[in-house]
């Protein structure tokens, strides 16, 4: 049930193209936000006012209705992997322990989608690239997307009250053009193909910073055995997700609405009983 | 190098205890959590519900059910009075609810949209089917209440399908009811999605007693017999299955104790305990106690609502509810099986 092997044909495309996604290398972010420039310029987003957050370079905070790449900034207390500058007592005092993280965040499009299952009008669906993409036709919302969504991705929108997130620019994609994040990305740390593909990239690329001492380098969504039966864009982090604004182990929540459904079976059956029981026996 | 909890900016951050609130001496059941975050920003989003309509909608909803129950019951074991009652305020109830889920919506004019598919895996899809097998019955059955506002054509019909409506309107009852426990817990919100197993019994024992509750007061004391046992049965399936998830949930309890939800929460129960124990004692009796107990037991409905729907909300806010129990989960399955 959780093979990613035809995510596309499971959701009733008898013909279709390879799975596409993204690949985002957080080793090679350097924050400069065209991602989120671009997006929002070709997606036409509209902006989320002016914010400053006071946390870091990053004013953006988190992905929205509004915002559908998001690079994070972190600053950590630790050395940046084994290199060194190679010059001996250089005159940074104890600034060689401090090192920054980037990272572009953007739906996952994951191949278990939680907002494409809950979501009650049809109007979330999974296109023939293996992505889910909201049709705003019909939209109506209804705002259930948002909660179920375990990486807090999707949104709804104040001016029209309708959900919104990344399409992986479906209407690019659709003429073999890449997205418009990834094209507009200058050092090739967001990558868009086929996901096979992608993945055999990932893990050499996971394996070069094993080797150069990268000890908490990691993919992250990769793995079709996770809890969301693996993502279309998956990430190499050098932090734990939850560093980045990650859940760690992020599960779809209709995983278990089977037995969520027996259960109020149940308490319905009950409900009834206890009804039945109110009106039997004696009348005063 | 990386100690197990070194983080980012703001990273290393400590759980707060909930605030600072006085808690009378209850020990602290959960360890104080330690975790890394982004800058301590919420994970998931929060949901875009209001409370007043969503909350609302959970208590209105369950009154609409357990008041079609009753309906059936008193009408099948002749008490027309409490029949009475009983229909009209399935029908209000149920009236409220409608509106109450429109008016929530994104975009109102396009609540139709929910009728264009029927999906298992989303409940708010189920239970549209579910409140449109049961608004039929539920507004006929109402409808032969009030025959003054039927058109003359019409009564006839009406009057003689009171009845079966009602039983039928009383036979979709236990999935309006229960259904929407599985609306709140098939999300990503920590504190719904963790309680999915208790959470269709504090429903469906929510509204027993809160359905139950607004019939004694309003029906005459001698038809309201099953009512008061219904508030009863009603009101320990509440508290049991609630007492449970405080208990169950560990670090994801919390919630359901602190801020204004717990404050909610105790005051249901107490109300709640209250009104059963007068009812059972004096509703027989007294009409005043009656009314104050069926008073105690629809407000104490209404409380648990808002503090469950509260109690989520709060466990989107703060990004441990995600990330500790998701750790947990990750160290328990790598113990397991050392990769």
């Amino acid at each position: 049930m959780t093979t990613t092997s035809d995510v596309a044909a499971r959701a009733g495309w008898d013909e279709h193209p390879p799975r596409m996604g993204f690949f985002t290398d957080t080793s090679v972010c350097i924050g400069c936000k065209a991602c989120e420039v671009a997006c929002k310029e070709w997606n036409g987003v509209p902006d989320d006012g002016y914010d400053l957050l006071g946390l870091s370079y990053d004013n953006t905070g988190s992905l929205s209705a509004n915002t559908w790449r998001h690079v994070a900034f972190i600053e950590q207390s630790k050395p940046f992997g084994p290199q060194t500058t190679g010059i001996d007592e250089a005159p940074t005092g104890d600034r060689d322990e401090v090192r920054w993280l980037m990272s572009s965040d953007v739906c996952k499009h994951c191949t278990e989608a939680g907002c494409l299952d809950v979501c009650p009008t049809g109007a979330l669906f999974r296109t023939e690239f293996g992505t889910v993409v909201v049709q705003q036709d019909i939209c109506n919302g209804c705002g259930y997307c948002i909660p179920a969504c375990p990486f807090g991705v999707i949104d709804r929108r104040e001016s029209d009250g309708k959900a919104w997130k990344c399409t992986l620019c479906y209407d690019r994609i659709g003429e073999d053009q890449t997205p418009a994040c990834a094209k507009a990305c200058p050092t090739e740390s967001i990558q868009y193909g086929p996901l096979d593909e992608l993945r055999e990239r990932a893990q050499g690329r996971l394996d070069q910073l094993v080797e150069a001492g990268h000890a908490d380098a990691q993919l992250y969504l990769e793995d079709s055995a996770d809890g969301v039966g693996g993502a279309g864009a998956f990430f190499l982090l050098l932090d734990k997700p939850e560093a980045y604004g990650l859940p760690p182990d992020p599960v779809v929540p209709t995983r278990d609405v089977r037995a969520m459904w027996r259960h109020a079976a149940a308490a319905a059956g009950v409900f009834a009983g206890l009804g039945v029981a109110a009106f039997v026996g004696r009348r005063r | 190098m990386s100690g197990a909890h070194a983080a980012g900016p703001g990273g290393d951050r400590r759980g707060r205890s909930g605030g600072g609130r006085r808690r009378r001496g209850e020990q602290m059941m959960v360890p104080k959590a330690e975790f890394s975050s982004y800058y301590g920003r919420p994970i998931i989003k929060k949901p875009v519900w209001s409370e007043l309509d969503i909350g609302g909608y959970l208590f209105t909803g369950g009154i609409a059910a357990g008041s079609a129950v009753i309906g059936a019951g008193a009408d099948l074991t002749g008490r027309p009075e409490l029949r009475h009652v009983a229909r009209l305020s399935s029908l209000a109830a149920l009236g409220v609810s409608g509106a109450a889920l429109v008016h929530d919506l994104g975009v109102p004019a396009r609540f139709h949209h929910m009728l264009r598919v029927a999906k298992p895996t989303s409940p708010m899809s189920v239970g549209t089917w579910i409140l449109t097998a049961f608004g039929l019955p539920t507004g006929i059955a109402g409808a032969a209440e009030l025959p003054g506002l039927v058109p003359p054509f019409l009564r006839g019909l009406v009057g003689a399908l009171g009845r079966p409506a009602g039983i039928a309107s009383a036979l979709v009852a236990p999935g309006v009811a229960t259904y929407t426990a599985v609306l709140l817990a098939d999300t990503s919100v920590p504190s719904w999605h963790e309680a999915w197993p208790e959470l269709p019994f504090v429903f469906a024992g929510s509204a027993l007693s809160g359905s139950a509750g607004l019939a004694l007061a309003l029906a005459p004391c001698e038809e309201s017999k099953p009512v008061r046992r219904l508030a009863v049965l009603g009101a320990a399936l509440e508290l049991a299955a609630s007492q449970r998830i405080e208990h169950r949930l560990g670090l994801l309890g919390e919630p359901y104790k602190e801020g204004s939800a717990g404050s909610k929460m105790r005051l249901a129960k107490k109300l709640t305990l209250a009104g059963a124990v007068t009812a059972a004692a004096l509703g027989r009796r007294s009409r005043v106690a009656a009314v104050a107990s069926g008073a105690a037991l629809f407000a104490a409905s209404a409380l648990t609502r808002f503090a469950i729907f509260e109690a989520g909300v709060a466990s989107t806010e703060d990004p441990k509810y995600v990330v500790v129990p998701q750790r947990e989960r990750l160290q328990r399955r790598t113990s397991v099986t050392p990769s």
